[in-house]
């Protein structure tokens, strides 16, 4: 490794503009001549329209138009899809109801948009929509899926009878059952993973610029992934062609997920700056980004694992009710059927697996990918169930886990996922040695002196990241491919730019991407220029989710890469007048080996563009492109322990300390990695202890709708963490790179909850375990 | 509409806002010093924090007409002469942010913290003080780190000034 390549800890070449204060988001964007769209929102949950009066608001100072969802329809633009076609297991497609940008005639959820200010102040605007008149007939809403799947329940959606989406299962039942039906022991546990908020700290944005000379439209927005948005916008929403539409992320302020899908929000900024002539800002406040970002998990599920005599785990059955909210975001199908059921065998070698998953509609904001997406909601059910069997058979947590771990790969699961490669054992052993595992009764016993309480909690967890190939996920229902795609380009002088399709919103992509670079050209970073986020610079691209961004994101530059090489070693084989294979890059130089003759990046690069002396029949110009496409997931996993100590008076728990131990295959830079799995490990334990997202089931009306309400993580609330890797290379890509956006939130919420049900001495509790929560169950 | 006069990072500014204009609007949209964020609408988050008169202010909480008057720092104006502030190095060398969002935010109210506290900060109090800042990336493992970090650099700069 080169001082600033593969495996070093360099410092980011990003971070100067984050922190002097010139970073550029959305909101930090002025178009000239832009003014500002509020959006007139339901505040019921469930609604019919009978009428909209915007004679009195057109009338108010500033208001340059307002427009509505009749207006949109005949100007022709789509209505929203998702865009995984899930089939029920008798066959029939995934029942999608229609989702306008701007709602006609019914309103799902509150929140839910129906028209659109635009006027020449933001103030303005709020003013605006408040004079807005809908004249609503208020309908029953339902919140809770059980609820929704219920007879007599409000029906949503026409052309989803009782609410349901689509009953989808995986595995063999029949051998399942059997397994159950001759177990020694089976574990079963009813589990509910809690609806969350992703909270990204820069709210939604969009600006619409419409230049009619041009015919031409560029929308600046707060996206994972912009080319995604691009093609969506032209292919399924009619915005425009794609010649005609530039979609520009400049720095945005975390995803996690929720800045992957298409909005009502950016599709309406592009067509009301046609309609209105003027460039059209919004900028979602933080209650607007409660009531309308994507959530995520939402799940309520049985598992039953089967053991024999021998502790070995002979099957596993598992039941999932997901809420999907009032209308099918883009991904949202995928989530909890291939992102969760196929991740159920988890570490552990389980013969025969069966997923049943029903998805519903809810008057609730649409559910989809959160940091980790249907992979934290595996982890914690197989994980929960885990740690109860061992408590139920009385045998070590660690041990079972052990006694089960898959140990010999490729392992094909019952639930159509290989595992290509890993080594549970190390990560088991790393971290139970990082915690002091062993010397956990000696600090219970101190704890108990004191009148507190003490648990120590495991979670073993396994992931699918870089979803993958292209082929497979089209077998199963994707609707786009999932390649990625990077252009390398040696300018004249030799400084590099580097084009990608991925999209950093915090992962720190132009210092990584720069480090591979640096390794494979022997150059220095500052050399290398990252450039990402915008489609009239880059080629194409898929974006920036699901882990993805290493394995698939930095391999297509490794292949460009490798392309750029192989042309350049043969310009320099022939200036050289050496033969090709002979010719090395070093320490930012091409060389003979074995003799003295070399040249340096900047003359081998001239020498290509000014084209005067090139082998013959050779095109002139240093500049590759490479689209990637991985022949298989990659398989990140880990082993995470925590460690807490309750106050029995009230029901606080105190995180003593947290230890995470992952195995990402190859590491670019330590640092990052270790920041990535921090923020992951935070969010999962926010999940377990703290946030939920509350809605008033009378009502469908949102109550954890601010800061005030919903419970961020705070530094006080969480400890240091204590982060291990150990390392076996994902043989899927060229880097032998796995992924670790969302591992932290994946391996946590099981560990916290083991640890306190353990230190507790009751199973019955839920996430999160505030302390009420925690009190009410010690208290049962 | 009043005419708002201010010292901004060191610089005089004048302007006429309407009453109700927050500070942070003022910065951000009539001085275009879009560095200050506005991440909540309940002054919960902090990334807006700016300092008023030497004190951490969330600039969301505050009439641009409160501050008529006052000398105003604001992200853009801590670094002196192209060298980032120990602050901002330390974030840097810690690697405390990830997506920027919050940055802003937590090294006004980071300097701030250790004007107060200085080398008496260990890292309970820099979780305690953390608490009107709210960061989603980073888990603050690394902004704790590095506001010790330069708590400690500032305190041996100044000892080693006296």
């Amino acid at each position: 490794m080169g001082a600033e390549g593969i495996g070093a800890r360099v410092a980011r070449k990003e971070d100067k503009r984050f922190l002097t204060g010139k970073g550029r988001y959305t909101d930090d964007i002025t178009v000239p001549g832009m003014k500002h769209a509020v959006f007139v929102r339901s505040p019921h949950a469930h609604a019919k329209i009978n009428g909209i009066d915007k004679t009195a608001a057109l009338e108010l100072p500033g208001v340059i138009d307002i427009l509505d969802g009749k207006q949109l329809t005949e100007d022709g633009i789509g209505s929203l899809i998702c865009g995984w076609m899930i089939h029920s297991k008798d066959g029939s497609p995934m029942n999608m109801g229609d989702w306008r940008p701007l709602a006609t005639d019914t309103v799902r959820y509150v929140g839910d948009a129906i028209a659109v200010v635009v006027a020449d102040t933001k103030a303005q605007a709020w003013e605006a929509i408040e004079a807005v008149h809908i004249d609503y007939e208020e309908l029953p809403a339902v919140t809770e899926s059980a609820d929704a799947l219920a007879e007599g329940a409000p029906q949503i959606h026409e052309n989803a009878p009782g609410n349901l989406i689509y009953d989808w299962e995986i595995g063999d039942s029949a051998a399942v059952d059997a397994a159950l039906a001759s177990a020694a022991h089976v574990t079963s546990l009813d589990v509910t993973n809690n609806r969350l908020i992703p909270n990204a700290m820069e709210p939604r944005a969009a600006i619409g610029l419409y230049n009619e000379a041009e015919d031409h439209y560029t929308c600046w927005t707060t996206s994972q992934n912009p080319h995604v948005t691009r093609l969506v916008m032209s292919a399924f929403y009619n915005v425009a062609p794609e010649n005609k539409l530039r979609v520009i992320a400049p720095d945005v302020g975390g995803g996690f997920g929720s800045k992957i899908y298409i909005y009502p929000e950016e599709i309406v900024c592009l067509w009301a700056s046609k309609r209105t002539g003027v460039p059209v800002k919004w900028v979602a406040d933080r209650s607007e980004a409660f009531m309308t970002d994507a959530h995520g998990r939402d799940h309520v599920s049985n598992i039953k694992i089967a053991f024999d005599a021998d502790n070995r785990i002979t099957g596993m059955k598992v039941d999932t009710l997901a809420n999907l909210g009032a209308y099918m975001s883009l991904f949202s199908s995928s989530v909890p059927t291939y992102l969760y059921a196929t991740l159920l065998s988890g570490q552990y070698d389980v013969p025969n697996i069966h997923a049943n998953v029903r998805t519903v509609y809810t008057n609730t904001v649409p559910v989809d990918a959160y940091r980790g997406a249907g992979r934290p909601e595996a982890s914690y059910i197989v994980e929960r169930a885990m740690e109860t069997a061992a408590r139920e058979l009385g045998v070590s947590p660690a041990e079972l886990r052990r006694k089960n771990f898959i140990t010999e790969f490729p392992h094909e699961t019952p639930v159509i996922m290989t595992y290509d490669g890993g080594d549970f054992g190390a990560c088991l052993d790393a971290a139970m040695k990082a915690a002091d595992y062993d010397g956990f009764p000696a600090r219970k016993a101190e704890s108990v002196a004191r009148g507190k309480l003490r648990g120590i909690g495991l979670s073993c967890y396994i992931e699918a990241c870089g979803i993958a190939p292209s082929k497979a996920v089209g077998s199963l229902g994707a609707g786009v491919g999932l390649w990625e795609s990077a252009e390398v380009r040696v300018n004249a002088v030799g400084t590099i730019e580097v084009m990608t399709g991925s999209h950093s919103h915090g992962q720190g992509h132009e210092t990584t991407f720069a480090q591979l670079v640096a390794e494979r050209l022997g150059v220095g970073i500052d050399t290398v220029n990252i450039v990402h986020g915008d489609t009239d610079k880059v080629q194409m691209g898929m974006g920036t989710y699901g882990s993805r961004s290493g394995a698939v994101g930095m391999s297509a530059i490794s292949v460009a890469l490798d392309k750029v090489e192989a042309k350049a070693k043969k310009i320099a084989a022939h200036l050289l007048e050496a033969d090709e294979a002979d010719i090395v890059i070093e320490g930012g130089e091409l060389k003979v080996a074995g003799t003295d003759k070399t040249l340096p990046w900047f003359q081998l690069a001239l020498a290509a563009y000014t084209a005067h002396n090139l082998p013959d029949g050779m095109e002139p110009g240093l500049m590759e492109t490479a689209f990637f496409d991985p022949t298989n997931f990659s398989f990140p996993a880990g082993c995470y322990i925590c460690e807490v100590e309750v106050d029995p008076e009230t029901g606080v728990t105190d995180i003593t300390q947290f230890v995470a131990a992952d195995d990402f295959g190859t590491i670019i830079n330590p640092m990052i990695v270790e920041g990535q799995v921090h923020g992951g490990v935070a969010q999962g334990i926010g999940q377990a202890l703290m946030e939920t997202c509350a809605y008033d089931a009378k009502n469908g009306h949102l109550l954890t709708g601010s800061y005030m309400d919903y419970t961020m993580p705070r530094a006080v609330d969480l400890p240091s963490f204590t982060v291990e890797t150990t390392k076996t290379e994902s043989p899927s890509n060229p880097l032998g790179l796995k992924g670790c956006g969302e591992a932290g939130a994946i391996g946590s919420p099981p560990a916290v909850i083991n640890a306190i049900t353990g230190a507790i001495g009751t199973n019955d509790l839920a996430m999160p375990a505030t302390p009420q929560a925690v009190w009410a169950a010690m208290n049962r | 509409m009043p005419n708002i006069t201010m010292s901004v990072n060191g610089r005089s500014v004048s302007a006429e806002a309407e009453d109700r204009t927050l500070l942070v609007d003022f910065l951000r949209d009539d001085l275009g010093l879009t560095g200050t964020h506005v991440g909540c609408d309940t002054s919960q988050c902090g990334a807006c924090v700016v300092h008023v008169d030497g004190e951490a202010v969330k600039a969301c909480t505050m009439l641009a007409a409160q501050a008529s008057g006052s000398e105003v720092r604001t992200i853009e104006g801590l670094a002196a002469g192209g060298e980032l502030h120990p602050v901002q190095a330390a974030f840097q060398q810690f690697h405390g942010l990830q997506c920027g969002f919050c940055t802003p935010g937590m090294i006004m109210a980071a300097t701030d913290m250790i004007n107060r506290h200085g080398a008496s900060l260990d890292e309970a109090k820099v979780r305690a003080e953390l608490d009107g800042n709210i960061c989603r990336c980073t888990g603050y493992h690394n902004i704790v780190k590095a506001i010790l970090a330069a708590a400690s650099e500032m305190a041996d700069a100044q000892q080693a000034a006296e």
